[in-house]
């Protein structure tokens, strides 16, 4: 079968909800195989149904856990759910153990929910680069939902901002005093805070150390971040996350959401002319002899990195005019 | 020279491996082996945690989109459950995968087991290179 007429096979299938068709969509985009701009161009149009929650926070927060209490939840309630787990790449091998779906066990028959592990392929930021595309795929799918869990995070793996309309920090008791929760980053970005492991020692303190930071934050939209107890173990706040996620999307729609998606678009316009360009640069200089030349010098130490790639660029300016 | 942004690495293949504990057994270590030495070896290993059924492991190649699924089980129960997945795989239609057994199997199984379409069974004291090994040179190259 011709590449383009299989591309469209597939876009039926994911917009049918075909499982298989969804499969071999993500994988196809996570490869960057020649057919996944096509097949996300076809897609594109599709998507903007689903509300998509991310999740984030520290290793062994209980993300996995939680989504899984979550997901069984909203299916309660009538909900289709995807999600896309992402766990990190090893940057010295390049391979990966992605173990989130072992938390979601009793999620893997229920047919309203499909579940995609991801690595993060050593994209920083705390997603892998396909992440946003998986989920696009999702959206298009029918997906009323699509929860996005983010490598276990540190203070700055933020990337999730980009996809996910409803961000929840998980986090859990002992992990950090009233300092912690004043830092940067992470502490930022919560749309909803959740203590999880509730049924610990110390999870009011940190409860409540989170909600008086939160305080401290100058208000920008309107949406006063809250502060859910959890027990995924159990199931006890779970509801209740469920009743903040639905009161943030209602939120969400009173406005800030056309802002949101307005300045996506164009960072991802942005982002996606920076890879296009640098991609096209960097192949034409590296068929030129220059480029050779260049890296013996920088080798040699008679130029500096810096100034090789000025003048490799000053260089192509001048032939281009 | 290593290039940036070639051709060949512009796409990027991963093979991506389903490591699954069917039965009751409650012992992985074993899997957890075999996970370990082939993510050292580069590849992308989905683990399901133990006492997975059939229908929950060939849901979850579906999904996960995998080129292999390594089956461990110590039970003895590898008789009714390995035909059950074979079947479910051909079901999804699932074909193309490389699969491969591992754990406790008598010698005198082995036959059988490879006649449903497992490839290679591997018993204890294998060496994890010889696995690694074998998954490099018997996972699709392709997929339909």
């Amino acid at each position: 079968m011709p590449k383009a007429n299989q591309t469209e096979q597939l876009v039926k299938g994911v917009l049918k909800g075909d499982k298989r068709s969804i499969a071999r969509s993500i994988t196809i985009i996570e490869n960057r195989e020649p057919e996944a701009q096509r097949l996300i161009a076809r897609l594109y149009p599709k998507t903007g149904k689903a509300h998509i929650i991310g999740v984030t926070g520290p290793p062994g927060a209980g993300k996995s856990t939680l989504i899984e209490k979550l997901a069984k939840e909203l299916r309660n309630r009538g909900k289709t759910v995807g999600i896309v787990a992402v766990d990190p790449t090893s940057p010295f091998t390049g391979g990966a153990f992605l173990g989130d779906r072992v938390r979601m066990q009793d999620l893997s028959l229920d047919q309203g929910v499909y579940i995609r592990s991801m690595a993060t392929r050593n994209n920083p930021g705390g997603l892998a680069k396909a992440t946003k595309d998986a989920v696009r795929v999702l959206d298009a799918s029918g997906k009323n939902v699509v929860i996005v869990e983010t490598v276990g995070a540190g203070q700055s793996e933020v990337d999730i901002v980009k996809v996910a309309h409803t961000i929840i920090v998980a986090l859990a008791p002992g992990l950090g005093d009233d300092i912690q929760a004043i830092k940067a980053g992470q502490m930022e970005i919560g749309d909803i805070y959740v203590v999880n492991k509730a049924d610990r020692e110390n999870a009011e303190k940190t409860a409540s150390d989170i909600q008086a930071s939160l305080e401290l934050a100058t208000e920008k939209t309107g949406w006063k971040p809250l502060v859910v107890k959890t027990s995924a173990l159990t199931g006890e706040g779970v509801a209740q996350l469920i009743e903040t996620i639905e009161q943030h999307r209602q939120h969400l729609k009173k406005g800030e959401l056309d802002e949101k998606r307005k300045e996506r678009a164009e960072t991802e316009l942005i982002e996606a002319l920076k890879e296009k360009i640098t991609e096209t640069i960097i192949n034409e200089f590296q068929t030129k002899n220059e480029w050779k030349q260049v890296t013996k010098k920088i080798l040699a130490r008679q130029i500096d990195p810096y100034t090789a790639a000025e003048k490799l660029l000053t260089g192509n300016k001048r032939k281009g005019k | 020279m290593k290039k940036i942004m070639s051709k060949k690495e512009k796409t990027k293949r991963k093979i991506r491996v389903l490591i699954a504990k069917p039965g009751l057994d409650s012992h992985d270590r074993g899997a957890k082996i075999v996970a370990r030495a082939l993510r050292d070896a580069g590849m992308e290993i989905i683990y399901t945690g133990l006492r997975q059924t059939p229908e929950q492991i060939v849901e979850t190649a579906l999904q996960e989109d995998v080129d292999v699924i390594g089956l461990s089980i110590l039970s003895g129960a590898h008789t009714t459950l390995f035909p059950r997945i074979m079947h479910l795989l051909k079901k999804n239609k699932l074909t193309d995968l490389l699969v491969f057994a591992g754990g406790i199997i008598p010698e005198e199984d082995v036959p059988k087991i490879k006649k449903l379409g497992i490839k290679e069974v591997f018993g204890p004291g294998t060496p994890t290179t010889t696995l690694v090994q074998f998954v490099s040179r018997n996972a699709p190259k392709t997929r339909q």
